[in-house]
């Protein structure tokens, strides 16, 4: 008997063992569906909210932070820096250049004002960055490109626009030197971008939950301060920074992220020891009366620092797996229940002269072929479930979770494995049934 | 009803008990874990905002163009003229934030402002004379402010704090245990020379502007300030006449457009009624609540159809045996007795078992997914509900195992 011949005519014994069982069979399969069904969807939403949104440069790109409020503040968790940086602290890395690039950031709240009189201004989704920005996140140019650091310098009243709002604005033409009108300013477009929407938006996660809408407008960084536009994100203060634009940049309040690009150990090592460098210099200059506390993330433990990941979608997954785990119990009792039943079969077909081997591959079939219904079953479970996920978690993370053709073969895969597991110890009791004594019997 | 048989019965079926305690007890760890999801989740939903949601329009406006205060300041003047001359609108205010928002402001209250350390944290509004109105508030001592009292200030990071304010009973008895509150003197900025601020009236309840779990221990230690914000961002809250809620949510944003054009009102959530705020902060918790009880569900009944499917096994491989008693003056109510206590002792070591477990994965979820602790009358629960699932899953299979006649003894197995 060859392999093949061999496989299908298992299978055939399956599938009419299946249909003789139909209670039980049905009881498996759905288990199995159902099971399966409940931690793929699961595992779409935390596949999509854990994702390193920029793998191929996470461990280059870094976040600063520097203690400036010290050990006794009541805003921080004990020994933490806080998580953005103040204008001062910000000013300096950014002036220092220790990395081959850097830039410092922020949310800005503003809007765009159409040239038509008869439209409304639109808000739009915009950032303060410097010029290296671009580069360092590998944001792709549809026209143009980026500033340059002659830009930076001269506080220049540039933009960078993205495709979508260079569609609204321009109807997708080339509008690199045409100008925009922010907040009733002017602002020549140096750039448009390319579809790009990094979700987590990585570079701003303490600001925004990490899914948010695309990113529509950068300025520079320079001319937002200039233009004294505030943050639209968060702020923090442990102590009064008084009235007024500039006594609010000379503040400790915190409202800056900033960003370096260290490519290699040795230039994390060293930006490190500068950072430290920086800090105790502060402290002998009597600004920090505290031991230098620096701290450098790259995007991966950024994330995970900032808890990207939904509470959510961690219980949820966490719980559907352990009720898979349940469903498994529960098939290998079933099978346990159904294989020993046919005891008596068995024992025929080892009198007949199949070996234990025949009996493990038949029953091992017979359990593939139930994960296999229970795979389908769960797929189709699954499309259901993936439409609900919109009820639990936000638009923007709803949006995220699709049912990919990965997905779709995991879950078979998920289904036959979990199936062939749970009958590994039936198949072995089947595989143990003695022919002589079960024909004794009859 | 002697269990010596049964156990050792058992112990011939040894790897069909061990699945079955096994599934009960990893059911009863799983139930009772998501069971406490649910009650948090649901006493989430559940605490009072103390403003009277119904009729609430609300409608988050930021300003294009100049963020100078000076300009902002009659502009929102005349706004709040405005709304409140709409024929469908009773009252109307602003402010920098309201309860359920997500995103607002916090400020650390000390009753010293020579100590550094803050008493507890307190989620804070900057409104007018209007609030209580607008939210349907109510003061169960003291005053509302008066129009005189109200400041513009610009922001939060830059408000000079007004010398008055009203808290929320929660918060006044915090600061206060002894309810002598009304007409004392709290610190609500920060620094050494932060300045008193005198709580002149107290308000029964009042949400902070977070929904999640973060806020769970403050909830309702909620401060207003009389200051009308004259920065980019600010929310107008609406009270509309009743039945014209709908039409208000159309009429009040144009209204405000008509009055002055450069606004934007956020595409999802600029001109929301509260009923929509609620829905939007609990979506989440309602959700896991809904996923939480629907697993809880689908395991028991899974469990369940397992007993139904081992205990028929099991009666089939004894008919013998069960002839065999019977034949020896066994009644059809002892052999139900029989199973019944059967999957009852089986059940039991499941529990047992399962009650350690549920201990371990809530330890495990609370250290890591601050999840609550499971109450131990939501075991106690969890192990009522199996034990008669149990009973309720062997009742079909062991009804049918009565129904062997004691001439099956004599046929071979």
């Amino acid at each position: 008997m060859g392999g093949r011949p061999l496989f299908s005519y298992y299978f055939k014994l399956g599938l009419r063992s299946l249909s003789r069982h139909r209670i039980l069979t049905a009881l498996m399969v759905l288990t199995i569906g159902f099971g399966v069904a409940s931690s793929m969807v699961t595992y779409a939403v935390y596949r999509a909210t854990a994702r390193n949104p920029i793998p191929w440069k996470s461990s280059q790109l870094f976040v600063a932070q520097v203690d400036n409020w010290g050990p006794n503040n009541n805003e921080t968790p004990p020994g933490e820096p806080a998580e953005q940086l103040s204008y001062i602290d910000a000013m300096a890395l950014q002036r220092a250049h220790w990395a081959p690039r850097q830039t410092a950031l922020y949310p800005l709240g503003i809007s765009v004002i159409p040239d038509e009189a008869n439209r409304q201004p639109e808000g739009v989704n915009s950032y303060a960055v410097y010029a290296d920005a671009f580069a360092m996140f590998d944001i792709p140019f549809l026209y143009g490109g980026s500033w340059t650091a002659n830009d930076d310098d001269g506080h220049a009243a540039v933009a960078v626009i993205n495709r979508d709002l260079n569609d609204r604005l321009f109807h997708g033409e080339n509008s690199v030197g045409r100008e925009v009108n922010l907040e009733g300013h002017l602002y020549r477009v140096v750039g448009v971008i390319d579809t790009w929407d990094p979700q987590p938006l990585f570079f701003d996660v303490v600001n925004t939950t990490g899914f948010t809408q695309p990113v529509e407008v950068f300025i520079p960084f320079t001319h937002a301060i200039d233009e004294r536009l505030t943050t639209s994100g968060n702020t923090n203060c442990v102590k009064d920074p008084g009235q007024g634009w500039e006594p609010w940049l000379r503040s400790e309040c915190v409202w800056i992220t900033f960003w370096a690009e260290l490519p290699t150990p040795a230039a994390v090592t060293a930006y490190r020891d500068r950072l430290n460098g920086y800090a105790a210099e502060q402290q002998r200059a009597g600004r920090f009366r505290w031991s230098p506390n620096v701290r450098l993330h790259d995007v991966p433990d950024w994330l995970d620092y900032r808890k990207v990941v939904p509470q959510g979608a961690k219980v949820s997954l966490v719980v559907s797996v352990s009720f898979l785990g349940v469903c498994l119990v529960n098939t290998i009792g079933l099978l346990l229940a159904k294989f020993m039943r046919r005891a008596r079969e068995i024992g025929v077909r080892r009198a007949l002269g199949a070996s234990r081997r025949e009996i493990y591959a038949q029953f091992l079939i017979e359990a593939a072929t139930v994960g296999l219904t229970g795979g389908m079953l769960g797929l189709l479970l699954t499309a259901i479930g993936m439409q609900g996920i919109g009820m639990v978690f936000s638009e923007q993370i709803a949006r995220l979770a699709y049912l990919d053709p990965a997905l779709m073969g995991l879950t078979l895969a998920v289904s036959v494995v979990a199936a062939l597991l749970a009958s590994l110890y039936p198949t072995w009791r089947a595989a143990q049934v003695q022919p002589a004594w079960q024909l004794k019997s009859n | 009803m002697d269990i010596q048989p049964i156990i050792s019965a058992l112990r011939r079926h040894k790897a069909g008990t061990i699945l079955i305690v096994l599934q009960i007890a990893l059911t009863l760890a799983i139930v009772c874990n998501a069971l406490s999801i649910i009650k948090s989740n649901i006493e989430r939903m559940a605490r009072p905002t103390g403003i009277v949601e119904q009729n609430l329009l609300t409608v988050m406006n930021s300003w294009v163009g100049s963020t100078d205060g000076d300009v902002l300041a009659p502009l929102i003047r005349t706004d709040l003229e405005t709304l409140r001359s709409l024929p469908g609108v009773e009252d109307a205010t602003v402010m920098n934030s309201f309860p359920l928002r997500g995103g607002g402001w916090s400020t650390g209250v000390r009753l010293d402002n020579t100590k550094d350390h803050w008493l507890f944290t307190a989620g804070m509004y900057a409104s007018d004379d209007h609030a209580l109105a607008t939210l349907g508030v109510h003061l169960v001592a003291g005053r509302n402010f008066r129009p005189e009292e109200i400041v513009d200030g610009s922001d939060f990071n830059t408000l000079v704090m007004p010398p008055v304010a009203i808290v929320t009973k929660a918060m006044a008895d915090r600061l206060f245990p002894d309810g002598s509150a009304l007409g004392k003197t709290v610190y609500l900025n920060t620094g050494k020379n932060a300045p008193p601020t005198t709580i002149i009236g107290i308000v029964d309840r009042l949400h902070v502007a977070w929904s999640s779990s973060f806020a769970d221990t403050w909830a309702q230690d909620s401060v207003i300030v009389p200051a009308r914000l004259t920065n980019r961002y600010s929310d107008y809250l609406i009270r509309t006449r009743p039945g014209m809620l709908d039409r208000m949510a159309k009429e009040a944003p144009a209204a405000l457009v008509k009055a002055h054009r450069e606004r934007v009102f956020p595409p999802h959530f600029g001109v929301r009624t509260f009923a929509q705020v609620r829905q939007d902060a609990y979506r989440t918790d309602r959700g896991m609540a809904v996923i939480m009880g629907v697993v809880s569900l689908a395991l028991l009944l899974i469990t369940g159809a397992g007993i139904v499917g081992l205990t028929s096994f099991w009666v089939g491989q004894r008919r013998a045996q069960i002839g065999v008693r019977r034949a020896l003056g066994a009644t059809r109510r002892d052999i139900l007795m029989y199973f019944l206590t059967e999957n009852f002792l089986i059940t039991l070591a499941g529990v047992g078992i399962g009650i350690a477990l549920c201990g371990v994965l809530n330890i495990w979820m609370a250290v890591n997914f601050e999840v609550s602790h499971v109450p131990l009358a939501y075991i106690g629960a969890g192990i009522v509900l199996l034990l008669a699932l149990g009973q309720a899953a062997t009742l079909n299979p062991a009804m049918r195992a009565t129904r062997v006649s004691p001439v099956e003894a004599t046929r071979p197995g």
